[in-house]
């Protein structure tokens, strides 16, 4: 298991990353839109430290930078396809929602990304690797059809996919009471797929629960449905945020990165907060100084 | 035994035994594809027997299924995705406009997505509004996909070969009558009494001309299922108008290549579009188009186009017959050229 150390590192350079794309935004740096991930960093960082980035596989959504960052860790490919430089990890041409890398993609039509990363696990599943295709869903992405045939389709098949649900309780502005009715565990179950949910932010307790949800798929090949209710304390994306301010001062007393600080001794979390610091003014240093990317003669 | 003697419905058959023979790669999916039922079609035929592995009967699940056939191909496989009805391609076009067509450029190449969406398209069974439509016009406005359309005249099993080797998505339409058709290749250079060309290129296009390519009062340019009546209604043109036109079959519908079509214009100066959807915002819209900006100086008369009705296409069959353009619209449509001309 990775040390605490490691985990409080990734959340929190995740963190401070996606904080300084909306300083970069308020700065006139970046074009376009960014959802960020703050408050969620736990999930990333618990899940993905039990895949191999050689041979599983990551298909996010518009909210991808926190889950690009726990599989790649790329800052720098990252934060210039953000700000549209020709260093970009898809060379400026995807953007922030757009994002591919080795065995990782990101796409931006919520429940779209859902089915691909399905054909992905059959397509892994009949090669014979034994990689776990991971999709990252949220409370929005159950309004989209096409993911209860994903999960028939899942388990019908028995392939190789953990679905993970983070439950942010916000559809962009609408919250989850007014765009979901039943139980969000039980679409799982209805369709014979192992179930489990959380309702922590504690990366640890995230692990353990991932670790047996991807050791049961590895076992059996089966899908798997992981649950993590969380809460992004920004905005949907940059400051279209009508949510009362005492909901998100109550849930920031249970910000991931709180709960796993606590467990630091101050000079250790000092000293881990600095070097991510550091690195992120280097890559934000490097990503402004990039080129921006030429635009290519006309196609024949 | 040569491609001449037989149905559409074989040969695509037989391309596809052929195809998964050759590529262990290659996976078929669809709604009940698997033997012996053999797809609502027959077209995958045996296909589940001989390789139980690599053809997948799926749920009834359209809009998931481009997405797992473009999860497949991101992956290194050569997925081919039957729908039993192309009406029913609009169930997936979120995958294909939002994903399939997309992974490849905005991921800035590292990917690609050589995945086939077979389905066939076309009334004139008496099929109703949504079992009868050639909706190939959705796809010509999406770029980075390939859309062909074989007739009977071309090798519709190459073409499909072809299709499952390219690196590019292609939607591969089949004309619901090409099944039932015994297909006619060009012997000699002649099919029947006309002489054939056929262009090089992966998909290739069919010229046909009665004066051996010499002289003609206009051009046609069509593909797939209304192919024959084009040319039924040149064989009355000659006969009955002793008007000579060149025919254009294209395959290959998107990326829309049109040399054969300008070179054929330069000699006949005009032009008719012939196609099965209908007509607003269609393949002949677009080739009017591209044919205005390109021979301009040849064209002596406004295009004109020859389609669907912009309407539903009905079951009864003598109101689907009024909806679906007919060899007597096409004969109209050059009667009009020759009228404006002279």
């Amino acid at each position: 298991m990775a040390a605490l150390q490691t985990f409080y590192e990734r959340m929190f350079f995740i963190r401070r990353f996606e904080e300084t794309l909306l300083e970069l935004f308020s700065l006139g740096k970046l074009v376009g839109t960014t959802h960020t991930y703050i408050g969620q960093e736990a999930n990333a960082a618990g899940i993905i430290e039990h895949l191999d980035p050689d041979r599983d596989v990551v298909f996010s959504n518009h909210r991808c930078h926190g889950h690009y960052l726990a599989f790649t860790d790329d800052a720098f490919g990252l934060l210039c396809e953000v700000m549209g430089k020709a260093p970009g990890v898809c060379g400026g041409k995807g953007g922030s929602q757009h994002l591919c890398k080795g065995n990782f993609y990101s796409n931006g039509v919520l429940g779209s990304i859902v089915p691909v990363a399905t054909g992905i696990a059959l397509a892994e599943k009949k090669k014979g690797t034994g990689a776990v295709s991971t999709v990252f869903l949220g409370d929005g992405t159950l309004g989209e059809g096409v993911t209860y045939e994903s999960l028939n389709v899942a388990s019908l098949w028995q392939l190789p996919v953990l679905f993970v649900v983070e439950n942010n309780h916000y559809a962009q502005s609408t919250p989850v009471e007014l765009e979901l009715a039943g139980s969000i565990a039980a679409r799982g179950s209805a369709f014979g797929v192992e179930t489990a949910e959380l309702d922590t932010t504690d990366v640890e307790v995230i692990h353990e629960a991932a670790g047996r949800a991807i050791s049961r798929i590895r076992e059996t090949s089966a899908p798997y449905f992981l649950v993590l209710n969380t809460y992004r304390f920004s905005p949907h994306s940059k400051s279209d945020d009508q949510r009362d301010p005492a909901e998100i001062e109550e849930r920031r007393t249970r910000d991931p990165l709180l709960v796993a600080g606590a467990r630091l001794a101050d000079a250790e979390r000092s000293a881990i907060e600095a070097r991510c610091e550091e690195r992120l003014a280097e890559t934000v240093e490097a990503a402004e100084a990039a080129p921006a990317p030429a635009a290519a003669p006309e196609a024949a | 035994m040569s491609t001449q003697s037989k149905r559409g419905v074989q040969v695509l058959n037989e391309a596809l035994h052929k195809i998964f023979g050759a590529r262990d790669d290659v996976y078929l999916f669809g709604e009940d594809i698997l033997d012996p039922y053999g797809g609502a079609f027959k077209v995958t035929q045996g296909l589940s027997d001989a390789y139980p592995d690599r053809v997948i009967t799926t749920p009834i699940s359209e809009a998931s299924l481009f997405g797992i056939a473009a999860g497949m191909a991101l992956r290194g496989q050569r997925p081919i995705l039957e729908i039993m009805f192309g009406d029913f391609i609009a169930l997936g076009l979120d995958q294909v406009v939002n994903g399939i067509s997309k992974f490849r450029e905005m991921y800035d190449d590292q990917v690609t997505v050589p995945l086939v969406v077979r389905t066939p398209m076309g009334g004139r069974r008496g099929y109703g509004p949504t079992h009868s439509q050639s909706l190939e016009k959705l796809l010509l406005g999406i770029p980075n996909i390939c859309v062909v359309a074989g007739s009977e005249c071309h090798d519709l099993g190459a073409l499909l070969v072809q299709a499952v080797e390219d690196e590019r998505p292609v939607f591969f339409i089949e004309n619901k009558l090409l099944y039932g058709r015994v297909l006619r290749r060009p012997e000699d250079g002649h099919i029947g009494e006309l002489a054939v060309r056929e262009s090089v290129g992966l998909y290739p296009a069919l010229s046909f001309s009665g004066t051996d390519f010499t002289e003609a009062s206009a051009t046609i340019v069509t593909y797939g299922g209304m192919l024959p009546l084009v040319l039924d209604a040149v064989t009355e043109l000659i006969l009955e108008h002793e008007i000579f036109c060149e025919v254009v079959a294209l395959s290959q519908l998107l990326p829309m290549e049109l040399d054969a079509v300008y070179e054929s214009v330069a000699r006949s100066g005009a032009l008719v579009t012939a196609e099965e959807g209908t007509l607003t915002g269609g393949f002949g819209a677009e080739i009017a188009a591209r044919v205005q900006a390109a021979s301009w100086s040849d064209l002596r008369a406004p295009v004109q186009r020859v389609a669907a009705r912009d309407g539903i296409i009905p079951s009864a069959r003598p109101l689907e017959d009024a909806m679906l353009p007919s060899v007597d619209d096409v004969v109209a449509a050059v009667a009009a050229l020759e009228v404006v001309r002279s």
